[in-house]
């Protein structure tokens, strides 16, 4: 396979695809298909390795997100439906997603990490902040001006029974946005269709049929055909295998990571399973109402995370090791459920759940701070587990005392990092100190 | 309805095995306009009071159809029960008169579905609905039952009960509609509590939480527990046994320990493999290949033969009995020893 499908598209033969949908081979559809004896599933990819992309500290980010703000308009009910307030669904994110790697977002349902990914797909029309994008931001394009960039940000969806038309052939699914977009002539369709079902591992004479002719898993293939059919350098996988079997799960993730490594796709990965995004992401964002409360490289969060809700979100996990050696792990209780993000609670979101909650928690709200090489975390008492620190670490750069009324100095000449990349020089929790790495 | 149930359960000497519940040699088929679907192939199953055994299984393993037959819930037609005895207390409950089987259902076997939001009215108050097992098993008048429903409210850690036991199913969140459905199934002290993939729509601190929920009532009550799922996570922590399905049959059953510490059926062995773990380093995933087959068309010889990594010759002709590899371990696969030694 090269690396752009597309080129061959061109110099491959055609005869095959052509040919029978002009003779409109009807009668294989009105025999009843069988999903899983009928559609075998082959794999064109080599077996050996299935191997998660790497994080590559230097790649060039392929897009660069920066304060990021979407508000959904909450109405009155009543014949004049006046705005009564706003549904906070993403409140200012700030992150990159590397050339050809893949960050995850992961954080429980209503936390807005879908959102994040239909803003950047634009399916939404974010209220502020910027998306770099290969030097245009998508975030101020009108939708004409979207179009040719809609070839290159593309999304997989969650669920594959509600994602493709129940009443459009694979062939036709796959092949529109190729006919959309004009990228082929009309009678190379088929055969561009018929070359992705198979990079998908799917059989390419099964173009003609329909959706309910396929499991679950193949219906995410179809998906994924779709999502490529355009050569996305960016691609915005939206719990891409929660709604799978568990042995269908591993299929599809092995699919995603040698698609990844063949087209070097970059992805935003969003996901509420944890340990499916460790082993696909090298990189790790975690939201909270609207926001990110920690971001890292993989190690960093699973093996040390600072914030709490992470913290608690981890442990929440299931742990099929635990049982093995018949130990039970200590879990850390979160109670309650997600405030409104209507009305988020004030200062940092989180505290209304979180154990370490003081003053300052409710007044200030904790700055998404860089405190490693790549590692950002945004609370008054980040810390590791069992060593969060009794002062907040906040207090002096944000110019209040440790209660979080302000004081006289002001805040820290240090800008605090809040862009969407990491800087050189970080705030180390520990020593409260600007430091690079270098000297400590 | 009275509230001297017709059958006397309580009263009832325990069977001479002393197993709570046991189904023999269940069959259950769907017949469907392609055919007849072998949706259950034989399953015998074993639970004993305060116990939690864990199904495990895919969708269309027949795991939640093995639910639903216990609980007497199938539709039939489609369905049907061809062989098989469901013994509760030594009443085997498929040849009981229906009268009979809906006083089991409630105080024996009660149950709690995976959808939370689709199986509570929503034009009812959640608190009404909690009383009414109350009203029409127990024969309670409004108001107690009204208040029998708040203190359930308050046993699942439902807060501020008293103010939200008028209020409808949208109003609470898929967490808290999941401790209303635990609450209505609890409602009668069952002996059984079944819960078909009980966590599978929430989130995980919700899922930690419902599941401490179900453990702490489980420790409670001593009731026993039979988890529906297809997580082989969430059921670690909870479960003594573990019963694999697969196409209809049990392939595997075991200690929750030891089946975690070493599978004895290639395909509990490709499973455990297949999920991304938070402590694994974990590059590269094991995939089972192929898909389960299809119930219409089942496969010569073991069923998972097609998807099988230890296939050998005798699997595609023989099919093999769930047989006892090891002291309170049974396995559906001709070369069990060797998945376990190996």
């Amino acid at each position: 396979m090269t690396q752009d499908p597309n080129v061959e598209a061109q110099v491959a033969p055609t005869e095959v695809g052509a040919n029978a949908a002009e003779a409109g081979d009807r009668a294989v559809m009105t025999e009843p298909h069988d999903a899983y004896s009928d559609h075998e599933v082959i794999t064109p990819h080599a077996v050996d390795g299935h191997v998660a992309s790497r994080l590559d500290p230097d790649a060039p980010a392929v897009l660069e997100v920066e304060d990021l703000k979407m508000y959904f308009p909450v109405k009155s009910s009543g014949l004049v439906r006046r705005t009564i307030g706003h549904v906070q669904a993403v409140d200012g994110i700030s992150f990159q997603v590397p050339k050809g790697g893949s960050l995850g977002l992961v954080g429980e349902s209503g936390c807005g990490k879908s959102t994040t990914g239909r803003l950047i797909t634009r399916l939404y029309q974010p209220t502020g902040g910027s998306m770099m994008f290969e030097g245009q931001d998508l975030a101020k394009l009108s939708n004409r001006e979207m179009k040719p960039l809609r070839r290159d940000v593309q999304m997989i969806f969650q669920d594959p029974y509600t994602s493709l038309n129940p009443r459009h052939t694979v062939g036709a699914i796959v092949g529109a946005p190729l006919a959309v977009h004009g990228v082929v002539p009309k009678n190379k369709i088929l055969s561009r269709v018929q070359e992705l079902l198979e990079v998908v591992g799917l059989n390419p004479e099964h173009y003609n049929r329909y959706p309910n002719e396929f499991s679950g898993g193949q219906r995410q293939r179809i998906g994924i055909a779709r999502a490529l059919t355009l050569n996305p350098k960016l691609l915005v996988a939206d719990e891409p295998v929660s709604a799978l079997d568990v042995s269908i799960q591993a299929q599809v993730i092995n699919l995603l990571q040698d698609l990844q490594k063949e087209f070097d796709i970059a992805f935003l990965f969003i996901a509420h399973d944890l340990a499916v995004v460790r082993h696909f992401c090298p990189e790790v964002a975690v939201m909270y109402l609207g926001k990110i409360v920690e971001i890292a490289d993989r190690e960093t969060l699973y093996s040390k995370p600072y914030h709490p809700y992470t913290q608690a979100l981890l442990s929440a996990v299931p742990d099929v090791k635990q049982a093995a050696i018949g130990g039970r792990r200590e879990r850390i209780r979160l109670e309650g459920d997600v405030p409104s993000p209507i009305n988020p609670p004030s200062g940092c979101r989180f505290r209304t759940r979180c154990s370490l909650a003081q003053e300052i928690c409710a007044k200030v709200e904790p700055p998404l701070l860089q405190i490693g090489p790549r590692h950002k975390v945004a609370c008054h008492f980040a810390g590791e587990l069992g060593q969060h620190p009794v002062a907040p670490v906040t207090a002096g750069l944000l110019g209040v005392d440790d209660h979080g009324s302000p004081t006289s100095s002001g805040p820290a000449a240090t800008p605090l990092t809040s862009g969407p990349g990491y800087e050189k020089e970080w705030f180390d929790v520990k020593s409260r100190q600007m430091t690079s790495g270098a000297a400590g | 309805m009275s509230d001297s149930s017709p059958l006397q359960l309580s009263d009832r000497p325990p069977e001479a095995e002393g197993h709570l519940l046991q189904v023999e040699d269940l069959h259950v088929d769907f017949h469907t306009r392609d055919g007849v679907a072998h949706a259950i192939n034989g399953v015998d199953l074993h639970l004993d009071a305060g116990e939690t055994l864990a199904v495990l299984g895919e969708s269309g393993s027949g795991k939640s159809v093995t639910a639903q037959a216990i609980m007497g819930i199938l539709d039939m037609p489609p369905a049907a029960i061809p062989t098989g005895r469901i013994l509760f207390r030594g009443q085997d409950l498929l040849t009981m008169p229906d009268e009979e089987r809906r006083a089991v259902r409630g105080p024996g076997i009660a149950m709690i579905f995976q959808d939370a939001l689709s199986s509570l009215n929503p034009v009812f108050p959640v608190g009404w609905q909690i009383g009414e097992m109350f009203r029409v098993h127990r024969g309670l008048n409004r108001s107690d039952a009204r208040s029998a429903a708040v203190r359930l409210m308050e046993r699942v850690n439902i807060p501020a009960a008293k103010q939200r036991v008028n209020a409808y199913p949208h109003q609470f969140s898929g967490g808290m509609r999941q401790r209303i459905m635990i609450a209505m199934a609890i409602a009668l002290e069952p002996s059984i509590l079944i819960a078909d993939e009980p966590t599978t729509a929430l989130d995980v601190t919700v899922q930690a939480q419902v599941m401490d929920l179900l453990g702490q009532l489980r420790e409670e009550s001593g009731m026993s527990l039979i988890l529906i799922t297809h997580d082989l996570g969430v059921v670690a922590d909870i479960a003594d046994r573990i019963a694999v399905m697969y196409a209809g049959s049990i392939v595997e059953s075991a200690g929750v320990h030891d089946l975690y510490r070493r599978p004895g059926h290639p395909y509990t062995e490709g499973l455990l493999q297949s999920i991304p773990r938070l402590d694994m380093k974990g590059e590269e995933l094991f995939a089972i290949k192929g898909l389960p087959p299809n119930l219409l068309r089942m496969p010569e010889g073991c069923p998972f033969h097609p998807r099988c990594h230890r296939v050998r010759d005798v699997c595609r002709v023989d099919e093999p009995a769930l047989r006892e590899v090891r002291p309170g371990r049974r396995s559906k696969c001709h070369f069990a020893e060797e998945v376990l030694d190996e």
